[in-house]
Parts: structure tokens; sequence; C-alpha cells
């Protein structure tokens, strides 16, 4: 029975074994496939996209396409920002939105924790409340409301309106909880008044949940579409995303695939890098923000 | 939730909160509220006259033949894209949690994708599927199939179900994969020695999962109802013959492209109700995790 057993035992291991690599392997070459696709599309010259004759080898135009696609983001027939242009748009966008959102939800979780005052619970209320409010359910008012302030094609109109976080202020009002009365206590003895022990205890406690945000926060940011399409008219304060899926248009076959592809390339690196280097960060933001 | 131990002081905490609190009033609040208050108005053509006609709006809209079509592509789109990156994500999940070398490696390669914006995933998949250049698209008109996404409806819809849940079996593959290890390791090997692998996943592993599986589909409808517009404005622009429209993407084009404010607004309320009763749903999921 022990022979037998122990036979058995070891080739169902085995067979286990190759299974879940083979279907791990096969899942990441069709997630890795339109990415792969992109690459060598940005490495041929038009015609030879625009012919239905790309090759899946790569062609001899890569550094040419992503200079062009840089500097001036337009082609033979694509009339474009330059990449670098919408890059920085995207950048500014990402990241003012990304610290905007942790920034104020930091001080706001901080009042209605640390604080007793009335209409503590309303407030909360409030920001919970915005969850159930994303702008497709108010999107001609919020527009019409930017329209009035003056915010149209600008950063601010791009941003602010975003900025609230109902997400980050639960889950650093969920941190704030877990620190426990003895230390506040400690502080106030010390003589450490509220902005004080924010700064010198909370924040650094904070430190691994502000990173995990970060990671969501700048996805999310990078890869806003329906609110910059409303909000930017003018062609040098588009994003980047904005500006690939213009640069399509209509989606003819002669077009100038190469510097579309180049773009596209280089509009997925910023998001992609953050994922990559901050894994466990991401992984624990994703898990997090969503309790 | 209350602290024992607090600061006092009476102007700091509003001074704390002022900020979130405003974004949330200008941006959020009245706009939802101006949402609501044009939904029971209609605008004459050219803006001269408002009538307050209570639900007529939506009692138009629910008996437009177009809306009702934008419904039932936004239920087939969304149920599609949620089944299909839910079971892959599973599938790739419960492969992944098996004890095997380069655990870690295959979770990066396989959450990357999470990165992709919507409309720029619709790009790649438009370069792969279009009809003339793209690799796919000419291989299956070459095999016979007549191949046109700018054409045909169907092919055009299976074409953005595919692209929006591409970019969306990362997410699912994660949350899976934290709810499988949650699973203790002995009731999984107990189980599959004595019932199988196969009857030891549908019978053990699965119901346990199912707090996951709840909170995962809230997610995902609502990922296909709100965060795919890009796909469908970046791919098939709603077309052809609305065959791609779904409900967000209408509110877009009766809004935004022809300004019909008093519809768009009671489209607006109707999508509110939607994500209000999946927001509940959700947190009733969580306060029940915290009960057990």
């Amino acid at each position: 029975m022990g022979q037998a057993g122990k036979g058995l035992h070891k080739r169902s291991r085995r067979r286990e074994g190759w299974i879940p690599h083979f279907t791990l392997a096969v899942g990441i070459v069709i997630f890795a496939f339109p990415i792969f696709f992109a690459l060598i599309g940005s490495t041929h010259d038009a015609g030879t996209i625009g012919r239905g004759e790309m090759p899946l080898a790569p062609g001899k135009h890569l550094a040419e396409n992503y200079w062009q696609a840089w500097t001036l983001g337009s082609g033979e027939r694509v009339k474009a920002t330059p990449v670098r242009a919408m890059m920085f748009n995207s950048f500014v966008m990402a990241l003012v939105i990304t610290f905007g959102k942790i920034a104020i939800s930091l001080i706001s979780a901080y009042a209605v924790v640390f604080f007793a005052f009335p209409l503590r619970m309303f407030f909360f209320w409030m920001i919970f409340i915005t969850l159930m409010l994303p702008v497709e359910v108010r999107i001609i008012p919020t527009y019409k409301v930017v329209s009035d302030l003056g915010m149209i094609d600008s950063f601010s109109g791009l941003t602010i309106p975003l900025i609230a976080s109902a997400t980050a202020t639960l889950l650093f009002r969920q941190v704030f909880l877990t620190i426990p009365d003895e230390l506040v206590e400690a502080a106030k003895i010390d003589g450490a008044g509220a902005m004080r022990f924010f700064w010198s205890m909370v924040l650094p406690l904070s430190r691994t949940n502000i990173a995990a945000l970060f990671v969501i926060l700048f996805i999310y940011g990078w890869n806003q579409y329906l609110w910059p399409l409303l909000i930017t008219t003018s062609r040098t304060m588009e994003t980047i995303v904005i500006g690939i899926v213009k640069m399509i248009g209509t989606g003819e076959a002669q077009t100038d695939w190469q510097i579309i592809m180049a773009t596209t390339i280089l509009a997925m690196l910023p998001p992609v890098a953050v994922i990559l280097f901050m894994q466990r960060w991401f992984v624990k933001g994703l898990i997090e923000a969503e309790k | 939730m209350r602290r024992r131990v607090i600061f006092d002081n009476k102007v700091l905490p509003y001074l704390l909160v002022a900020p979130q609190i405003a974004v949330t009033l200008v941006f959020f609040f009245w706009p939802a509220a101006q949402a609501i208050y044009q939904s029971l108005l209609l605008q004459d053509p050219f803006g001269l006259r408002t009538q307050f006609v209570w639900f007529e709006n939506f009692t138009t809209i629910l008996t437009d033949p177009l809306y009702l079509d934008s419904l039932r592509v936004t239920v087939i789109f969304s149920t599609a894209v949620t089944v299909l990156s839910m079971g892959i994500g599973l599938l790739f999940a419960t492969m992944a949690d098996a004890h095997i070398r380069g655990a870690r490696l295959y979770r990066t390669l396989m959450t990357w994708p999470y990165a992709v914006a919507p409309a720029v995933a619709a790009v790649l998949w438009l370069f792969i599927f279009h009809p003339s250049i793209g690799l796919l698209g000419r291989a299956l008109q070459r095999i016979g199939i007549p191949w046109d996404y700018k054409l045909n409806g169907i092919q055009a819809l299976i074409l953005v179900i595919l692209a929006a849940s591409w970019k969306q079996v990362s997410y699912n593959f994660l949350f899976f994969l934290a709810g499988l290890q949650a699973i203790p390791r002995s009731v999984i090997e107990a189980a599959t020695l004595e019932a199988g692998p196969a009857r030891c996943f549908w019978s053990i592993v699965f119901p346990l999962l199912s707090p996951t599986t709840f909170f995962l589909l809230v997610v995902n409808v609502v990922y296909a109802f709100f965060d795919t517009f890009g796909v469908i404005h970046a791919l098939t622009g709603g077309g052809p013959a609305k065959a791609t429209e779904t409900l967000i993407y209408k509110v877009y084009t009766d809004g935004v492209v022809n300004l019909d404010l008093g519809g768009s607004a009671a489209q607006s309320v109707i999508l509110l109700i939607i994500v209000v009763t999946l927001t509940a749903l959700q947190f009733k999921y969580i306060e029940r995790k915290v009960h057990y």
C-alpha cells in the first residue's frame, strides 16, 4: 500500500505540475499578444502596414517612428500634438489627481477620526455618498459648473473636479482607527497639538497605505477618458489617451499606423512601469481600496 | 468607531474637511441635483422656453425603442464582459494558486494589463482585428468569414466585448487568487484526496470563494456599465447602426452631441438608480463579511 500510494501521489503531483504552467503560459501569451503586435507595428513604415503586409518580425523604422511621434506626433496623414506634450499633460493630470486625492482624504479622515464636532457624521456621509455619483450620472451639469467657473481647457478643470475621494477617505479612516488611544494620550501629555501629532505620528504610520493608494490612483488618473474628452478643447491640452484615439479618427487602413502604434506603446509605459516596479504596493492597494 | 481620546479644537476640524467638502458640493452634489431637476423639465429645441413636465422625460425614454435597444445592448455587453473576464480570471487564479515554481513571476505577468487604459486596450485590439490591415482581421477574411466590424453590428459587439474583457481579467485574477489563498491548504488537500481535483473544486473551493465571487460580480457589472466608455468611443463610436451603444454611451451622445438636456438628464437619473442599487448590494456584502 505504502509503495503504491506514494507512486500515485507522485504521479498526480507531477500532472498538477505541467497543467498550471501550460495554462498560465497560454494566458500570458494572450495578454502580451496585442502589445507584441503594437510593438512590431511601431517599427514598420506606413505603406507596409497600410497594404496589409506587415510581417511578424520587427522592421527597420523603430528609431525614426518613435522620434517622429515624440517630437511631432504627426505623420503624412495624421495631424496631432507631439507625444512629449501629451505625455506632459497626462503626467500633470495623473499626479495632481493622485496627490490631491491623497492629501484631501488624509486631512478629512483625520478630522473625522480625531475630533468631535457637530456635523462630523454629516460630513462623513457626504463624502461617502460621492461613491454613488460617478461622472457619468451628472455629466452635463458638471460640465456646466466647470465651464461657468472658467475652468474649461485648463489643468484645474481636468483635475480638481476629480480629487474628491470616498475610497481614500474610508481607507485612511480605517487606518487611523487602529492607532491606539494611548499614543494620542501620550502625545497630548507631551504637549503636542493636533497638527504636530498629524505630521509626526499619523503621517509616518500611514506611509505604506499612501504608497499603495499612489499606485491605484496614478493609474486611475493616467487612464481618465470621458472627463478629459469633455474638458479639453484645444489640441495642446490633450492627454495622451485622448490623443491616440483622435489620431485614429475613423480608422482608415491608409493612415500613419506606425506613429499611432509608437504613441500607444509610449502611452502604456508609465502606468505599466508603476505596476511592475511597485507590484507589492499595487496588490495591497487594490485589495485595500475595495474593502 | 468613536475614539476615547480626541483633540479639542473648535475650528481646525472644519478647516481639515473643507477642501473635500467643497469639491463634493461644487462638483458632485450641485450637478447631481441639477441632473435630477433637469430630468423633470422639457426645453424647446431653441432653449427659449422651459416647462416643468414631471416624469414625461422618463416615460418618453422608457417607451423609446432606441433606448430599449441600448438597454438590450448594455445587458448583453455587461453579461458577456462579466462572465468572460471572471471565468478566465478564476481559471488563471486556480492555476497560479497551485504550488508551482515561478508563481510570483506569473502573478506579475498576469497583472500588468490592469494598467492599460480602456481606450488604449481598444486601440490595440483594433490594430489586430482591422479588416484590411489587422493580422486576425485579414486571417478571418482569408478563411472566408466576411469580417468587418465597421459594417457588422454583431462583429462590432464581439470586438468591444473582447477588448473590454482583456483588460479586466487581471483584476479578477488578483482577487480570486487572494480568495483562494485564504482557504486553508489542508482543507483543499484533504478534499482532493477524497474526491479528486474537479469535484473538490466545485463542491469545496467554489462555495468557499462565493463572497469573492459576489463582490467581483458587482465590481465587474459597474466596470462594464461605466468604465468601458473609452473602449466603445475608441473602437466603434457606438456603431454600426447603434449596435454597440450602451446606456453610458447614449447619455453621452444625447447630452453632449445632440444636446437633448432633459432626455439626457433623465437617462442620468436612471443610471444613478442603477449605481445606488449596485453600491448598496456591495455594502450589504461587506457588512455580512464583517459580521462573520
